[in-house]
């Protein structure tokens, strides 16, 4: 056969442009949210110094201070630490069983119609209970220790995990199923080689999304539940309570950060998997 | 595999009386008979929606006739789609490879038998790429490719060149008819170009509108190999007019 024909696509250059134009590029992408992030502090210490007369300025510390009081001493940098390695622990813990569970039932959804038209009117009722609407029945059966922690962290990170999954098993198209039918493939080489790999883009995507939902399912749990080692959430409690300003926003702060972390993580890994074969639409986190 | 009235011939395919109704009341096709011999290459042209595509689904048993039997070796039949349908996440070479793999050929003869047809339809040196950075025209060679490794006595084409810009197209079925010579399959190919039809097939059979028949016969007398120019023969051409009035016919 001849190959003297159509224009052959080159696979794309991995070391890119060349520097100069990679500096513009990343400029590019790093001036814009560093100008708003500036304009931002801008704004705090305007509110700090200009909106807040000296009696009131608790409600927003300037940010030097948040940083002075919330990171740089000691004990609290300690107390921060802590909670954050508690709040971090339940968020994995959490994301894992959510994991575990949403693969588990989205397999098994997207093996039947009928199991899906059973279980699907269930997960969105899950979904749709306020989380604090159960607290007292949380706390019932499992105590306001740690395990508390984790089934709010589940109840709030699953439903991405399930919905995306199931979609992404699904999106294989018609004629791939007919190659696996046409070679008598199992159901669960089918599973395995066309359905799973097809739905890897979907899961990343509902992974990063519940990533960051289990750090807040963390924190709103040890809101909660604070019995054992004081997360974020009872972190934010106790200084919202004694109006330590510094302390409050220092962690909001971490566990903004905490999230961001946890999301970008999960960006990095969809990379990873799926970067070479699959375009996606990715942010820079 | 084979199932009830399914009998392996050697190297051909037969069909005989097939008719099809599905469930919700259409007829697809009525009494469809006619044989692909080895060494025949017959193409079937037709109004879209007549049920081209229905007769090569139930050829490969990916459908069940309503109506008469089929005979076809179908654990060696080649078979490529509208689509490439190219697994994504994997390159030019285990794409290639993904029947072998699925009817647990030993893995050195999958790399051999992959090596083979990546060679025949001119992707060497793309067998690492992965199907986002191939053109249109590389992802069908891929598809061909996948179905070669199956040695196919019979292959079957389902307007496989619909998709592509005409340049490319032409040389498609330039190396569709080489591959028929060399190989030798017996081929069955669905489209809805002339053109392509007469060019490449040693016989043209028309199809009428839904309920789909053959409502017409043509043999293709042109000797092969045939090269691009012969499209502009007045021979090709008066015998593509014909077709083209028959098939103007069958949409009535």
């Amino acid at each position: 056969m001849t190959t003297n024909d159509d224009q052959t696509t080159k696979a794309p250059d991995p070391t890119g442009a060349p520097e100069a134009s990679r500096a513009v590029r990343v400029s590019k992408a790093v001036l814009p949210p560093l100008g708003l992030g500036l304009a931002l502090v801008g704004f705090w210490y305007y509110v700090s110094y200009v909106v807040l007369e000296e009696s009131r300025r608790f409600l927003l510390r300037p940010i030097h201070q948040v940083i002075e009081v919330g990171f740089l001493d000691a004990d609290n940098r300690t107390d921060e630490l802590q909670a954050l390695w508690s709040s971090t622990r339940i968020a994995l813990i959490g994301l894992s069983i959510a994991i575990s569970i949403g693969f588990t039932l989205a397999i098994i959804m997207s093996q039947a119609r009928v199991v899906e038209k059973a279980i699907f009117p269930y997960m969105v009722t899950l979904q749709a209970i306020p989380i604090l609407a159960v607290v007292p029945l949380i706390s019932f059966w499992f105590g306001t220790g740690a395990t508390s922690r984790i089934v709010v962290c589940v109840m709030i990170s699953l439903f991405p995990i399930i919905v995306n999954t199931l979609f992404g098993l699904q999106s294989a198209e018609q004629g791939a199923h007919d190659l696996f039918t046409l070679h008598h493939a199992s159901r669960m080489t089918r599973l395995r080689k066309l359905m799973f790999p097809a739905a890897l883009p979907a899961i990343f995507a509902g992974l990063r999304i519940s990533a960051g939902l289990s750090v807040i399912g963390a924190i709103v749990g040890d809101f909660f539940f604070g019995k054992g080692d004081a997360g974020i959430g009872q972190l934010l409690r106790r200084h919202a309570s004694r109006l330590n300003g510094e302390e409050l926003l220092a962690s909001v702060i971490l566990s903004s950060l905490l999230g961001v972390v946890v999301f970008g993580f999960f960006g990095w890994i969809q990379k990873r998997a799926t970067g070479r074969w699959h375009d996606a639409i990715t942010a820079e986190a | 595999m084979g199932t009830s009235s399914k009998v392996v011939t050697n190297g051909s395919l037969a069909f005989d009386k097939i008719g099809m109704v599905f469930p919700d009341g259409t007829e697809a096709l009525r009494d469809i008979s006619f044989t692909v011999d080895k060494g025949e290459f017959i193409t079937v042209v037709g109004p879209s929606g007549c049920g081209k595509s229905t007769l090569l689904k139930i050829a490969s048993g990916l459908l069940e006739p309503t109506g008469g039997s089929v005979a076809v070796d179908r654990d060696h039949l080649g078979y490529v789609f509208q689509d490439a349908t190219l697994l994504q996440w994997r390159t030019v070479r285990a794409n290639v490879e993904l029947f072998s793999e699925l009817n647990d050929v030993p893995v050195v003869e999958r790399r051999q038998l992959a090596q083979e047809a990546i060679d025949l339809v001119g992707l060497k040196g793309f067998e690492d790429h992965y199907p986002k950075s191939l053109s249109g025209g590389m992802k069908m060679r891929c598809s061909l490719a996948r179905s070669l490794t199956l040695k196919p006595p019979v292959f079957l084409f389902d307007e496989p060149f619909g998709a592509v810009d005409e340049i490319t197209r032409e040389h498609l079925n330039s190396e569709t008819q080489q591959l028929f010579l060399r190989e030798g399959f017996a081929g069955l190919f669905i489209t809805h170009s002339i053109s392509e039809a007469v060019f490449l097939s040693t016989k043209v059979l028309v199809m009428s509108a839904r309920p789909g028949r053959i409502v017409a016969e043509f043999d293709v007398p042109f000797d092969y190999p045939r090269e691009p120019e012969l499209r502009f023969d007045p021979d090709f051409a008066e015998l593509s007019g014909r077709v083209s009035v028959e098939l103007r016919g069958s949409h009535s």
